[in-house]
């Protein structure tokens, strides 16, 4: 086990570094560069901003000074917000992305799960279809309209139930507060919600048709003691592998959700960045992400091979 | 097995011998015409199309004309309108804040749209079966290479991909297909991959090699044309899927430039308007949101009816 999650963590080293190269190359063939959309400047002066950001030297001992300043754990300055370094930018926008990620993450399997285990035991019947009608619309309906609309509901017009008055806050972040956090978290875990939902439908039919259900059942167990003792523990496996794609569709989600309700995250510099050739700081949001992808499916692996010892020794 | 009454039985068997075999395709087929909501899809799919390929004929104005009269204007049949389009002719959807009638402009965005889906999916299906089944078919090392490098790919977040490559290359059209086409390849070359390795020792492929066929050969001829089925479930699931991207990305105002519409930028725009003009936003999503409802509705209709399990 240890020499298997040895191994496939020195497999997600260089995966990291293959994106950051393809990602330094990407960047730099694009034309205009950092300081070309100003006022112009006197030639002497321009050079001097290029030496002082090292613009000027070849390409590929730039990519070596970027790498070389990586390693030792600087992700250099950036080129449009002065004063910050990337590190700075990306140590204050990265706990409100990880706080509205990991939310809607745990909110989308909790939910999905419990959508999933609900229409599976109702297989073919009107719950069943209703619930994975849901879960179709949540897949088919982008973000950026469910956005808007729970905007709409929830924010403009303000709902009453039960006779209070239920209307949130539709943007701006406020330190987290939770009825902040509330309507970009259910938009981001939304589509998650209903692929979990489906997948789960999927293996828990399939369980719950397998013989040691069947035996469980002779052996006159209730069906709480069925469902979450015995059939919910196999169902959930098949999910596992799914984690490393959630984790990169919350983070694509993200991006639109922290643009939508202005949330200081670290989304928003990755466009603006990417539009400003703000070289730095554009890598070091991807060198984040990428990360986070590599790290959750490595995670997934690890669990994968841990619960199910055919994946360790095939390799 | 049920009990056959005799004459039901001779019948049957009578009947066994003009059964002609019946091909996977013919079955499958068969079995999709049954599903209402694959078919029902389908039709929904085809007028959309339909509408998208004859819009100037359909509406009297141009997609990119402009009438100051009546901006942002509601549709006749609105319930509380403060502009009503009634001024400036028939405007079944509204207008925009150009004064633009929305209504062409949807069936425009829907020609952006499922042209983006179409192209993009073809050029993710070549590149994917072509690489999956030379990666299955060889094997050895190099499928082991070849293999690495998609999950490589894999880990990169690939909307990210998408809009370096727009910035990059300045919002061009044409490379918004193949940007996204070439990300969505990913998962085509691992299912055919897959279904390439469960075939390689079948004995159709054993025959052809001891009849001499060259290894390009047998790929193009036997290997191919047998990995089709899961292949096309993919494809109808792909086709919604890069919608979504373009959608995605143009909402970011990182594809396609005004004038020129698809359904991504018509909802960018009518989410900011959704207080003033909501039918800016409920117009374009509703047409692509059936749009996607009906590709997975196909997508897994098929995959039920070329699934072997349910014969």
């Amino acid at each position: 086990m240890l020499s298997y999650v040895i191994r496939r963590t020195l497999v997600a080293i260089p995966t990291l570094f293959v994106i950051i190269t393809a990602a330094f190359f990407m960047m730099r063939i694009a034309p205009g560069g950092p300081f070309d959309n100003e006022r112009h400047l006197p030639p002497e002066i321009e050079r001097n901003i290029e030496a002082a950001y090292d613009l000027d030297k070849p390409l590929y001992e730039q990519y070596f000074i970027y790498i070389d300043r990586l390693a030792h754990g600087d992700l250099g300055p950036s080129f449009k917000t002065r004063d910050f370094t990337v590190t700075q930018l990306i140590a204050d926008g990265l706990p409100v992305s990880l706080r509205l990620g990991l939310s809607a993450m745990i909110a989308a399997i909790l939910l999905g799960i419990a959508l999933g285990t609900v229409a599976a035991l109702n297989q073919n019947g009107v719950i069943d279809y209703l619930t994975m009608s849901i879960a179709m619309i949540g897949i088919t309906i982008p973000t950026f309209v469910t956005a808007p609309i729970l905007t709409l509901i929830f924010g403009v017009y303000g709902v009453r139930l039960f006779g209070y008055d239920i209307s949130l806050p539709v943007g701006g972040w406020n330190n987290g507060a939770i009825a902040n956090m509330i309507l970009p978290v259910t938009v981001l875990a939304l589509p998650q919600v209903a692929v979990i939902a489906r997948l789960l439908r999927g293996s828990m039919v399939e369980v719950l048709h397998s013989n040691y259900i069947r035996t469980a059942r002779a052996k006159g167990l209730s069906n709480y003691v069925i469902v979450f003792r015995h059939a919910l523990r196999a169902a959930v496996l098949p999910l596992i592998s799914y984690l490393g794609p959630a984790v990169a569709g919350l983070l694509t989600g993200s991006l639109i959700v922290e643009n939508i309700f202005g949330i200081p995250g670290i989304g928003r510099y990755f466009v603006d960045g990417a539009l400003n050739r703000d070289y730095t700081l554009v890598l070091g949001v991807v060198i984040c992400y990428a990360a986070f992808v590599i790290l959750f499916n490595l995670l997934a692996d690890i669990l994968y091979a841990g619960l199910d010892p055919r994946v360790r020794y095939q390799r | 097995m049920n009990y056959v009454p005799p004459r039901e039985e001779a019948e049957l068997m009578g009947r066994a011998f003009d059964l002609k075999g019946r091909s996977l395709w013919i079955d499958a087929r068969r079995r999709l015409l049954k599903n209402r909501a694959a078919v029902l899809s389908m039709g929904i799919l085809i007028l959309i199309a339909l509408m998208a390929v004859f819009a100037p004929l359909l509406s009297p104005y141009a997609f990119d004309h402009q009438n100051y009269a009546i901006i942002s204007c509601a549709p006749d049949w609105w319930p509380d309108r403060t502009v009503p389009c009634s001024a400036g002719g028939a405007h079944w959807f509204g207008t925009d804040n150009l004064g633009r009638d929305l209504f062409v402009r949807v069936l425009y965005g829907a020609r952006v749209s499922l042209a983006v889906g179409l192209i993009a999916t073809f050029v993710s299906l070549v590149m994917g079966v072509a690489y999956g089944a030379v990666a299955g078919f060889i094997g050895g090392r190099l499928d082991e290479l070849m293999m690495r490098f998609v999950d490589v790919l894999y880990s990169l977040p690939y909307i990210f991909l998408v809009i370096i490559l727009m910035v990059v290359f300045h919002r061009n059209f044409f490379l918004l297909f193949i940007a996204i086409g070439a990300v969505e390849w990913l998962t085509m070359a691992r299912i055919v991959r897959g279904q390439t390795l469960s075939i390689k020792y079948k004995e159709y492929i054993e025959a052809a090699r001891a009849a001499g066929v060259t290894r390009s050969d047998t790929i193009v001829r036997h290997i191919i044309p047998n990995v089709l089925g899961p292949v096309i479930v993919y494809v109808t699931l792909t086709v919604p899927a890069v919608i979504l991207a373009e959608s995605f990305i143009s909402f970011l105002g990182l594809g396609i430039q005004d004038p020129l519409t698809s359904w991504g930028v018509l909802i960018s725009d009518g989410s900011k308007q959704i207080e003033t003009a909501p039918w800016l936003l409920i117009f374009p999503a509703l047409f692509m949101g059936v749009t996607l409802f009906c590709f997975n509705f196909i997508g897994d209709g098929l995959r039920d009816a070329l699934d072997p399990k349910d014969r």
